[in-house]
């Protein structure tokens, strides 16, 4: 270890320009330039005590300025002829490492303080403990149990990242992750008598394979639903309200759909009775009607006009379907053999968009506002379609065309060469002499 | 049956009393213009002229090709004018409707881009077939200087054109073309500043393309063509040094009509050919230009630019105390100015002693402006 000591003595005057800046004046007067931190040298001097000074190389506090004394209270001035105890004075402040009970609370000191927080980040929201009160983790961290989650358990404790630092915690990608370590461990969680294969669901699902396939940030995670600091599963009546933060125009259609008073008699969760929830797959259409894989069918019977509903529903759904790719194949082959089909591809466009709204009035279940949406889109892919068609009947007439001007073009260079040989034959042709 | 060939020999003799009459017409408007134009002069010289026929007589026929290439464009370009408008938020869009919707609009289009195309190819040919044939020697000189300005105008035509449709290769392309115009010294940035009309390529720079390409092209290259028809009907076709000294005498060809058919039979497969590519393979319009996206990948510019572009490409960032692509600029204008000059360069072919040295500069000029495209193709 003795190589290492050049690096760590220079690691010791690093952390102690920065950790001695206190936090009150780091705001409102220069802090020293060269303080001396009593904390920092002596945990560095021992190896078990090292890795929290290591680790605050990287983190926001230190970034801006916090020292250990900040936080743990005492007197980094102090203790620098190794007297530790004069450093870790109660007196002065000395918290040490606080109880596990009393991290939210201890965390809550600074980041509850929205006047002291403004100084570092105004926008920082300063309702983190008190959301936390609300959660299942907080609610059970106040009854005394300390499995639950803290503060530090998802974000770290020293060394801590802002949560849009890819390599965080709680940044978006990684916070499946984060919540597994508990909430995947069916040893961990034995007691709760909750499921603990909720990450492993998400991580197939539609968002799970978004956000962690593509990197797509705009996806949800655990927290977007659940929420982070007052995390708790969303109760019945407020699923609506948790999948319409993104999907919108589902949610105001559900809401005017006859299912809306039907699912609330039933206590039936709204979005998630078709969709399910951790394990949210993509829609498909054949969820709609009456076939092998429809969902409508799990609580309607044959006779039922419901049943009716979702036969014509989902009739409306694959004809438009089928129209657009009808209308693309054709005029697929018609760019294919080099025809400019640009408008064709603009009204597919079209069709598309009508076919995502049909997708989307599905929710309200009215079959003639359906119908409406599906029959415009029907009109556009057969615009497409019709284009194609012309597009492909001016290929063929191009086709004729060409093969007729070559012809043209042909008996003509022949009539041009049977006469230029009859010029030549009735032409005396003179002579030159060359040379000097 | 007597009946029958009476009315039969009426017919022939009533034919017979038309064609004379329209012959005695065309004589009176002929003798009504010689009267009043004296072009007599000029037509009998017309009548007697001659070309040399030989082993090498074929070459002759690429200049009358590349002027046929050169009609197409002035015959296509005149009707896209019609449609096309010139401004950076028209310009795709006007070029699209004349593709879908103006009858044979597409075809205009792909004959007018094919035929330029064609143009540079056989402006190609035809240079280096006179050169390697010395046609250019006393007293060639000034149709050898004109003719190379004009494949230098054709190549300015190219360029200009390229950008016209607004599209996005065109676009980047013209980027980074003018972009290489700036490192010439001193005069660089004020070029590239004068041909985009700002700092970057806009619409301003779409404008000045446009009257550069409708404009003052085609007056410049209309003066060059004049005087280098001219030159070449007055001082006839030149006979190559080997066949001055391999061979007695040859034969000549009357110019009208025996020569003139053979150009007429070459311009009708010409015609046949870039008929039946223009229709094949239409000229692709591609995406409209976005000035804000990122350049995308495999920028080039057309392909009689490439070994242009390849050469600057591989040369090192410095070679001794210049910048590469500074030396790469200066070494192509210098070998563009020695090939103005070649027949003053030139003097023992003007002597008509054959200069092997010719002979294997022009081969490996060929062979290294094949290998450069080829590996800018690759």
């Amino acid at each position: 270890m003795r190589w290492m000591k050049p690096f760590l003595s220079v690691l010791v005057m690093t952390m102690s320009l920065v950790l001695t800046k206190p936090i009150l004046s780091q705001a409102q007067n220069p802090p020293p330039r060269e303080q001396p931190n009593s904390c920092v040298s002596c945990h560095l001097e021992d190896e078990d005590l090292a890795e929290p000074v290591k680790a605050m190389a990287n983190d926001i506090h230190a970034k801006n300025g916090l020292s250990c004394a900040d936080c743990h209270g005492g007197d980094p001035t102090a203790g620098l002829d190794g007297d530790a105890d004069a450093a870790m004075d109660p007196t002065k402040g000395y918290i040490g490492v606080p109880d596990r009970t009393e991290i939210p609370r201890f965390c809550g000191r600074c980041h509850s303080d929205p006047e002291y927080m403004r100084q570092y980040n105004p926008r920082l929201p300063t309702d983190q403990l008190n959301r936390y009160k609300t959660s299942i983790h907080g609610k059970r961290l106040a009854r005394g149990d300390e499995k639950v989650a803290t503060c530090v358990d998802c974000h770290g404790n020293h060394g801590i990242l802002k949560a849009n630092d890819s390599r965080s915690p709680v940044y978006a990608t990684n916070v499946p992750k984060t919540c597994a370590r508990c909430h995947a461990d069916s040893d961990y969680m034995a007691e709760y008598d909750i499921p603990t294969t909720q990450v492993e669901e998400y991580e197939n699902s539609v968002h799970g394979q978004a956000l962690l396939k593509r990197g797509d940030t705009a996806a949800p995670a655990c927290n977007d639903c659940h929420g982070n600091h007052g995390a708790a599963p969303p109760a019945v009546p407020s699923v609506m309200y948790v999948c319409g933060q993104c999907h919108v125009n589902n949610s105001e259609m559900f809401q005017e759909s006859p299912h809306k008073e039907a699912f609330a008699e039933q206590d039936l969760p709204e979005c998630e009775t078709c969709h399910g929830n951790h394990g949210i797959k993509h829609p498909k259409d054949e969820m709609l009607g009456v076939g092998p894989e429809s969902i409508c069918l799990e609580c309607h019977d044959e006779g039922e006009k419901a049943y009716e509903v979702a036969a014509k529903m989902y009739v409306d759904i694959d004809s438009l379907k089928t129209a657009i790719f009808r209308a693309d194949s054709l005029v697929k082959i018609a760019e294919t053999a080099g025809m400019e089909v640009v408008d064709a591809k603009f009204s597919i466009s079209d069709a598309r968009q009508f076919l995502i709204k049909s997708r989307t009035m599905i929710h309200k279940l009215s079959v003639e506002d359906l119908e409406k949406l599906s029959k415009e889109g029907m009109k556009k892919a057969m615009e497409a379609y019709a284009m194609g068609v012309a597009a492909l009947e001016e290929l063929q007439f191009r086709r004729k065309g060409l093969a007729l001007s070559t012809i043209f073009i042909i008996i003509l260079a022949i009539g041009l060469y049977l006469k230029i040989r009859e010029l030549d034959q009735k032409t005396q042709f003179q002579e030159m002499e060359l040379g000097d | 049956m007597v009946e029958r060939d009476k009315t039969l020999q009426k017919d022939r003799t009533g034919q017979g009393t038309a064609k004379s009459a329209l012959a005695n017409q065309a004589g009176r408007t002929a003798n009504w213009l010689l009267e009043r134009y004296h072009v007599q002069g000029i037509l009998d010289f017309m009548s007697h002229k001659t070309v040399p026929m030989h082993r090498h007589t074929i070459w002759y026929y690429l200049g009358g090709m590349t002027l046929f290439f050169f009609i197409v464009q002035i015959i296509t370009g005149m009707l896209l004018l019609f449609y096309y408008k010139p401004t950076a938020e028209t310009a795709f869009e006007s070029v699209q409707f004349l593709m879908t919707k103006v009858r044979f609009g597409w075809l205009i289009r792909s004959i007018h881009s094919w035929s330029a195309n064609l143009l540079i190819a056989t402006a190609f040919i035809h240079l280096f077939s006179v050169f390697f044939l010395r046609a250019y020697r006393k007293p060639r000189e000034l149709t050898w200087v004109s003719g190379v300005l004009m494949l230098f105008l054709a190549m300015g035509f190219g360029f200009s054109g390229y950008l016209l449709p607004w599209n996005e290769l065109a676009y980047f392309a013209t980027k980074v073309g003018t972009e290489i115009v700036r490192d010439v010294p001193l005069i660089g940035h004020t070029i590239m500043k004068l041909l985009r009309g700002g700092e970057d390529v806009t619409g301003a720079t779409l404008n000045r393309f446009f009257a550069i390409h409708v404009a003052i092209l085609p007056a410049t290259f209309f003066l060059l063509l004049g005087f280098h028809l001219f030159a070449v009907q007055l001082q006839g076709m030149s006979i190559p040094i080997s066949v001055e000294k391999s061979q007695k005498k040859i034969k000549l060809m009357p110019f009208f009509p025996n020569f003139l058919m053979r150009d007429l039979l070459g311009w009708t497969v010409a015609l046949g050919c870039l008929a039946a590519i223009a229709a094949l393979f239409p000229w692709e319009l591609g995406k409209k230009a976005d000035p804000f996206a990122p350049t995308p990948m495999g920028i080039r510019p057309e392909w009689y630019f490439l070994f242009m572009f390849q050469t600057l490409k591989i040369l090192p960032a410095k070679i001794w105390f210049l910048e590469g692509e500074l030396l790469g600029i200066l070494g192509f204008g210098l070998i563009g100015i020695l090939v103005i000059f070649v027949p003053f360069i030139d003097k023992a072919s003007s002597r008509g002693e054959l200069n092997r040295w010719g002979t294997i500069f022009g081969l490996i000029a060929i062979g290294y402006i094949l290998l450069m495209t080829g590996v800018a193709y690759m």
